[in-house]
């Protein structure tokens, strides 16, 4: 398939930024041949430009903010940029068309999901109604949607997140496109429906012939999908390559390190933790979301989110909560903190129930027990500087405040900040600086038990690499104990002592991670571990602290 | 057993239970709230005839009822009430219903008009505001918005008469029809829409910059969204971007605003009304304040409150239609 002449073909291509951004080309100089039947995977992190260049072949780019600057690109020989707005209008959704990230967002709230397959068709189709709509149904077949006829009609917030990429996936292919772009499209996905997403792609890709490009941050899924691979840093292609030699053999430094960054699927060695006092304990805890309305108003069902857990957590040891969306595992946060009411059960806190305490025992039992939240952008209020956000907690619990900031000073230089950084706001900083500012204020409290919620999902891998290493080694010195919340198998397989597997709030398994990993019981856990993208593939270790 | 009624029905007799406890309570507060004012209708009354007898005003008191303790009077007003019985207006010597329903259409059909006309008006400019963002024609349109948002009623009114009506003497001054003209069909309908052009006209130029400013924002927000990005893919134009992608959802927050703004526009509509003497119900709730007209007050608040859960009740259907996210339960 080499021999072919390529679909796709960029030469040298620059996107301007607008005057006064931290770079003045989002891309450098990108090349990159796309030839039919191969999956291209363009590889980088937030910020590398990588959206910009799918932008750029479809000539949907911010113009005039945003353009391109020079370069050229070619498909099916045609030069893209020479075309008028009307060829670009016949190409899009014909030709090119593309698949994104969100499938809750990228489709719109108010039609059908048939409609909104049938609007290709009618842009770009001849054919009547019934045609289309046979044309339509056909689609979203060959997609493995059960019950086609039914999802035609249905609303977009009617069907599960991964029918709704489905659903994308069949507008995208509905006119069997030369060159499809996916741009992160199962990010936002359960492992177990990226999986199945990623095999969907594979298998239409196959069927039709179609170049496609592949955008991810992931290097999971670039070992699960791709044939060739090109890893973009602030614009510039640092290696490109074909996927087995960039996946195993990475020659750039920055290719190495992203590598390297990516959490081993091998857990640590087991602690000899079960001899150490448990400082947090749940019994039988219970949640359910009650059914609103009453006699005047209109009743919903009731969610049982979480039902009769117990766990227990030793001192010193992470016990990882890991389950897919629904599973209620982020209920198990906030109950344990008792930032949810349990319906029912007990969460012993160093040996005193912290759900039967009165409201002020409540506060004074507050600072055994702090969490670390998901999103470092909203979990910090925009409107205080970094020290009075970390020496707020002790001050409310009666610090004299100048010993709070003095301490919130010293903390800042425990997770690896500059003390200069106690002055200034929240929005002045990275993710990845943000989510230490919240561990900061974490420890603050000097806890006994930190929850962590997701902390490293929004973080680009080399970011949560470092967090993780940070959070590791301050467990470590601290002698902390960790509830950590993840979706992430990989993560929580680094990070991990212990682990509970959830689903549909019951744990299925639960053990010594290594040993969960190694000789999984349940087959809800055995399908989870085997949905990891690029399980077969293990990151050749080379520099570990890079990044 | 389960009732075997379509959901849109039962969910409109949910809400029709609902508004009953609600209307009770407004007439209850309003009907104390009036009796804490000092003064009522005798007082009024015998200030308008220049003074009577202290035995005269006894006996007035008596005859209305207006001797009985306030809780009395409340009893016997909510009992008269639940009849749907107004009582009677000693202003104007007619039962309040009679009073309220003479002047209701002309009161619905100047708001239904200015609103229908500012909603309509302002939607478009909205639009095409926000899709010529930062240019000249958005900065015209959204300047003129602000001057008639900022400009007061009454002054907006005036200015309108002396321009139309003592210069040009195109329309006439106020009033709801020629008083001599004894018009018949298609002329009093004319006759009416000639009355009615500047009071509409000076109501809706008011509340047109409410939609214009929240159609532009919704609009500049809903097309940043992904979904449209998702059309551009599939190679829409921007007419169809417009209308079936943007206008759709970015129609939501403006309708919420309409639904609001019908329920007070009758409070609005006091100065117009006055200015163009028009007999609307306005005009009759200051001329009752003024009078003391206690059960025509009263009869006007009923009268709101019922138009302000009927118009919420049918902004949430207009809703549900409009976002299919929303069910109705």
């Amino acid at each position: 398939m080499s021999d072919q002449s390529p679909i796709l073909e960029i030469r040298d291509l620059k996107i301007a930024l607008p005057e006064g951004s931290d770079r003045p080309f989002a891309l450098d100089g990108l090349n990159l041949t796309v030839k039919p039947g191969e999956i291209v995977c363009m590889v980088g992190e937030s910020g590398s430009g990588k959206s910009l260049s799918a932008g750029a072949i479809m000539r949907l780019l911010p113009e005039p903010h945003v353009h391109v600057a020079g370069g050229s690109i070619s498909f099916l020989g045609d030069d893209i940029l020479a075309k008028t707005d009307r060829e670009m209008k016949q190409i899009r959704g014909n030709r090119i068309s593309m698949i994104f990230q969100e499938p809750m967002t990228a489709l719109n709230p108010q039609k059908t999901v048939g409609w909104q397959i049938d609007e290709v068709l009618k842009l770009h189709m001849e054919g009547n109604r019934a045609a289309r709509r046979k044309h339509a149904i056909e689609m979203l077949n060959r997609v493995h949607i059960p019950d086609p006829e039914s999802a035609y009609n249905a609303y977009p917030h009617q069907i599960s997140g991964g029918q709704r990429q489905r659903v994308m996936i069949a507008m995208a292919l509905s006119l069997s496109p030369k060159l499809v772009i996916a741009d992160e499209p199962t990010t936002a996905l359960d492992v177990t429906t990226q999986l199945q997403i990623l095999k969907l792609i594979r298998e239409l890709q196959q069927e039709d012939g179609a170049g496609v490009l592949f955008i991810t941050h992931d290097f999971g899924v670039v070992a699960e999908i791709a044939d060739h691979v090109i890893v973009l840093r602030q614009g510039e292609v640092v290696e490109q390559g074909a996927a087995d030699q960039v996946l195993n053999h990475p020659q750039h430094p920055y290719t190495q390190a992203l590598i390297a960054s990516v959490p081993d699927l091998a857990p640590p060695p087991p602690k000899p933790v079960s001899t150490l006092p448990v400082v947090l304990k749940g019994t039988g805890l219970k949640k359910t979301f009650a059914a609103k309305g009453g006699l005047l108003s209109g009743k919903r069902k009731a969610v049982t989110a979480v039902k009769d857990l117990s766990f227990e957590l030793h001192q010193g040891e992470t016990l990882g909560v890991v389950g897919e969306s629904g599973s209620g595992k982020t209920t198990v946060s906030r109950l344990v903190t008792r930032l949810l009411e349990a319906d029912a059960g007990a969460v012993d806190v160093d040996g005193k129930d912290l759900l039967a305490c009165s409201p002020s025992e409540l506060r004074g039992m507050r600072k055994h027990i702090q969490m670390v939240f998901q999103d470092p952008m909203a979990s910090l209020n925009p409107r205080k500087r970094v020290v009075d956000l970390i020496a707020q907690g002790p001050i409310v619990h009666g610090e004299d405040p100048e010993k709070a900031r003095a301490r919130a000073r010293e903390l800042l230089e425990l997770v690896e900040l500059s003390p200069a950084a106690a002055n200034r706001f929240p929005h002045e900083f990275s993710g990845g600086q943000r989510q230490r500012i919240g561990i900061a204020r974490a420890l603050a409290m000097e806890p006994k038990v930190i929850v962590a919620d997701e902390p490293v999902s929004a973080l680009d891998v080399s970011v949560q690499a470092q967090v993780l290493k940070l959070l590791a080694d301050l467990r470590d010195r601290m002698n902390l104990s960790l509830l950590f919340v993840t979706h992430d198998l990989r993560v929580a397989a680094q990070l991990c002592d212990c682990i509970i597997v959830m689903q549909k709030g019951e744990i299925v398994e639960a053990g010594v991670t290594a040993e969960v990993f190694a000789d999984p019981k349940h087959p809800y856990t055995r399908n989870l571990l085997s949905s990891i993208p690029g399980r077969h593939w293990t990151p050749p270790v080379r520099n570990t602290d890079a990044a | 057993m389960k009732l075997a009624l379509p959901p849109i029905l039962i969910y409109s007799l949910r809400r029709l239970v609902q508004a009953v406890p609600v209307v009770i309570l407004i007439m209850i507060g309003t009907f104390l709230l009036l009796k804490l004012a000092p003064g009522d209708t005798v007082d009024a009354l015998v200030g308008d005839m220049g003074g009577a007898d202290a035995q005269f005003i006894e006996r007035l008191r008596v005859e209305y009822g207006l001797d009985q303790p306030v809780w009395v009077q409340l009893w016997r007003y909510m009992e008269k009430l639940a009849t749907f019985d107004l009582g009677w207006s000693f202003v104007y010597e007619q039962p309040v219903s009679t009073v309220l329903m003479d002047r209701l259409g002309t009161t619905l059909l100047l708001m239904a008009t200015s609103l229908s006309i500012a909603f309509t008006v302002g939607v478009a400019l909205g639009a095409i505001a926000a899709r010529r963002a930062y240019s000249l024609t958005d900065n015209v349109i959204s300047t003129l918005g602000l001057i008639f948002y900022a400009t007061p009623s009454f002054f907006l009114s005036l200015m309108m008469m002396l321009l139309f009506s003592v210069k040009l003497g195109w329309l006439p001054v106020g009033g709801i029809k020629t008083i001599a003209g004894f018009y018949t069909g298609w002329d009093h309908v004319w006759d009416v829409a000639l009355h009615l052009i500047m009071p509409t006209a000076a109501l809706s130029l008011i509340y047109l910059s409410f939609y214009l400013r929240l159609m532009r924002s919704s609009v500049l927000q809903v097309a940043d969204l992904d979904f449209v990005r998702t059309a551009r893919a599939k190679g829409a134009g921007e007419t169809r971007l417009m209308f079936h992608h943007i206008m759709r959802n970015a129609l939501l927050p403006v309708v919420t605003l309409f639904g609001l703004q019908f329920s007070t526009v009758l409070g609005g509509s006091v100065v117009v009304e006055t200015i163009f003497t028009l007999p609307g119900l306005g005009q009759l709730a200051y001329q009752s304040v003024i009078q003391r007209d206690m059960n025509t007050l009263m009869g006007i608040i009923f009268l709101c409150s019922i138009i302000v859960v009927i118009v919420n009740f049918l902004t949430d259907l207009l809703y549900a239609r409009l976002d299919s996210r929303i069910e109705l339960a």
